[in-house]
């Protein structure tokens, strides 16, 4: 510690030159011998550098913050800061606005898109439509009617469609969405006659389903008019529909608009026909009187355009039917009654074999 | 003064002669003559007045110490070299805040000034160091200290300013504090 001031005084001593020639003499044999002795010299005048310096750069630091204080920093800045141009000021000035209003604007579309069954994975239920009818008027007035249940057995039941005997003996074709779901389903003919029916078949894949009244009180119909085709119809054919989308028998007329139903369907045809919820299981008739289709749905995306499952496949259906199960026969009627006729006529003679068929569940 | 500065433009050769006679004049030509030009650059890039003023001293004490260091050789003009350190701090301090890449708008020319910028930041180092280590020494230490090896007062007049009785006394006083200063100083590195 001792040694270590009486260097620290040595080298002060040599540095600022108080030394006498004959001490600096010694002092400088000795750092010339001694490398270690030499070092530390070189060491402290560093470090009496680096205090010089400190002391200098504070010394800085105090003028410039004085010359600093000389500037009028609010000139310079007006002077030298760029302006942002209209558009930026603009947009920063009304950017909570336009944030506010793009996210309306998101939702909006969202809710949008959401409540129009944009996001429905189902492909078909948003493109096409079944038209069997949804007894909007009844279901309103239902809870009435569970109140006296008992007493009125009258219509509540919940959807409605058409459809049109098959054979004389009973048996009804109508379309298997209809009658999908149902606990007990109802025929009605044209003059408000209900009979009781039951599903003897069905085909969900070409949406048929076969129906057979049960009801004691039917008696059988008379021949039918009309037969079944069993080749395809051309394009471009007149064709036309009895259905019941009201209580009451509605008759719509078209032409076959192509070959293939919905999303290229080849079970069915594509026709041009103005057709409504309930006029699903209708039969599709062209000019001849010959059954070409049964009324199963449309396009709700398209004008115009609604689909009819072919006769083709109403037959093979009746085909698929285990004959031993059935009291009666299903005998397809061979002879047409209706080719020669005007349509009036046609129609005429058609309403008592199609009925509104309504189901209950 | 200032008009007379104003008048007569000092060239770049003059203030650098001016740097190494601790002119203060010069200074504060030097000072006055090239903020516009540094708050320009930090402020529209990002930074505000006070960035500004932080970064533009760190410039002038750069280009102050390596005047003064003397290996200064004036190959561009002291304006462009102000402007190329500054430009550089600036970066960097940008980086630390990650506020920016590379990319600032640019007002100058300028040139790669890493060395400078390298050896400026260990001197800065050294001098917190110091800044620590005479913090730590106290009174009368430090003050005897700053007067001697900063001020360059003579050990007479620090002598009758702390009332020691004889300069010798003084001066033992002084080494005892320069040797402690010096424990200090190294055993933070």
């Amino acid at each position: 510690m001792k040694s270590e001031i009486d260097l620290i005084k040595r080298i002060e001593a040599y540095l600022f030159q108080e030394m006498s020639d004959e001490e600096l003499l010694t002092f400088e044999k000795e750092r010339k011998d001694n490398a270690e002795l030499d070092h530390k010299v070189v060491a402290h005048l560093d470090f009496l550098k680096t205090i010089k310096g400190f002391g200098e750069r504070k010394e800085l630091e105090l003028a410039m913050n004085q010359l600093h204080e000389e500037f009028d920093i609010e000139a310079l800045k007006e002077e030298l800061v760029e302006k942002p141009s209209k558009v930026v000021v603009l947009f920063n000035k009304y950017k909570r606005s336009l944030a506010v209003a793009a996210s309306v604007a998101i939702v909006v579309t969202l809710a949008t898109l959401l409540s129009t069954g944009q996001f429905n994975k189902e492909e078909h239920s948003s493109k096409y439509s079944e038209l069997k009818r949804d007894m909007e008027n009844i279901k309103r007035s239902q809870s009435a009617l569970i109140r006296n249940i008992n007493k009125s057995e009258t219509d509540n039941s919940q959807y409605g469609g058409t459809g049109f005997a098959l054979s004389s003996a009973g048996y009804i074709v109508t379309n298997y969405h209809v009658v999908k779901d149902a606990d007990s389903i109802y025929v009605q003919d044209n003059k408000g006659e209900s009979y009781k029916v039951q599903t003897i078949y069905v085909d969900p894949q070409f949406d048929i389903a076969i129906l057979q009244i049960t009801d004691p009180e039917f008696k059988s119909l008379a021949a039918l008019p009309y037969t079944f085709k069993k080749t395809n119809a051309e394009l471009g054919e007149d064709v036309y529909t009895i259905g019941y989308p009201k209580d009451d028998v509605v008759y719509g007329k078209g032409y076959l608009s192509s070959a293939t139903g919905f999303g290229g369907d080849s079970t069915a045809y594509q026709i041009s026909i103005p057709v409504n919820p309930g006029n699903s299981g209708g039969p599709l008739m062209d000019n001849r009187g010959n059954v070409i289709g049964i009324v199963s749905g449309k396009q709700t995306q398209a004008d115009g355009a609604a689909f009819a499952v072919k006769s083709d496949f109403l037959l093979k259906a009746i085909g698929n039917i285990p004959q031993d199960s059935l009291k009666q026969k299903i005998t397809i009627n061979k002879k047409n009654s209706l080719a020669g006729l005007t349509r009036i006529k046609q129609v005429k003679k058609m309403q008592d074999f199609i009925f509104i068929v309504k189901v209950y569940n | 003064m200032s008009s007379k500065i104003n008048h007569s433009k000092p060239t770049d050769s003059e203030i650098i002669l001016g740097i190494l006679n601790n002119s203060s004049s010069t200074l504060r030509y030097l000072y006055k003559a090239h903020f516009p030009m540094i708050l320009q650059l930090v402020m529209n890039n990002s930074g505000n007045e006070d960035d500004a003023k932080d970064i533009y001293q760190e410039g002038i004490i750069i280009l102050h110490d390596k005047v003064k260091s003397g290996d200064f050789e004036l190959t561009s003009k002291l304006k462009t070299f102000l402007y190329a350190v500054c430009r550089r701090l600036w970066l960097k301090k940008l980086s630390h805040k990650s506020r920016f890449s590379e990319n600032i708008k640019d007002y100058e020319d300028h040139f790669a000034v890493e060395t400078e910028i390298v050896q400026h930041e260990e001197k800065d180092q050294q001098l917190a160091l110091m800044q620590h280590a005479l913090t730590d020494l106290g009174e009368p230490c430090k003050t005897i200290i700053e007067d001697f090896y900063m001020h360059s007062k003579s050990m007479q007049e620090i002598c009758e300013k702390f009332g020691y009785t004889n300069a010798d006394n003084a001066k033992t006083q002084k080494y005892k504090c320069l040797q402690r200063l010096k424990k200090l100083f190294f055993s933070q590195k």
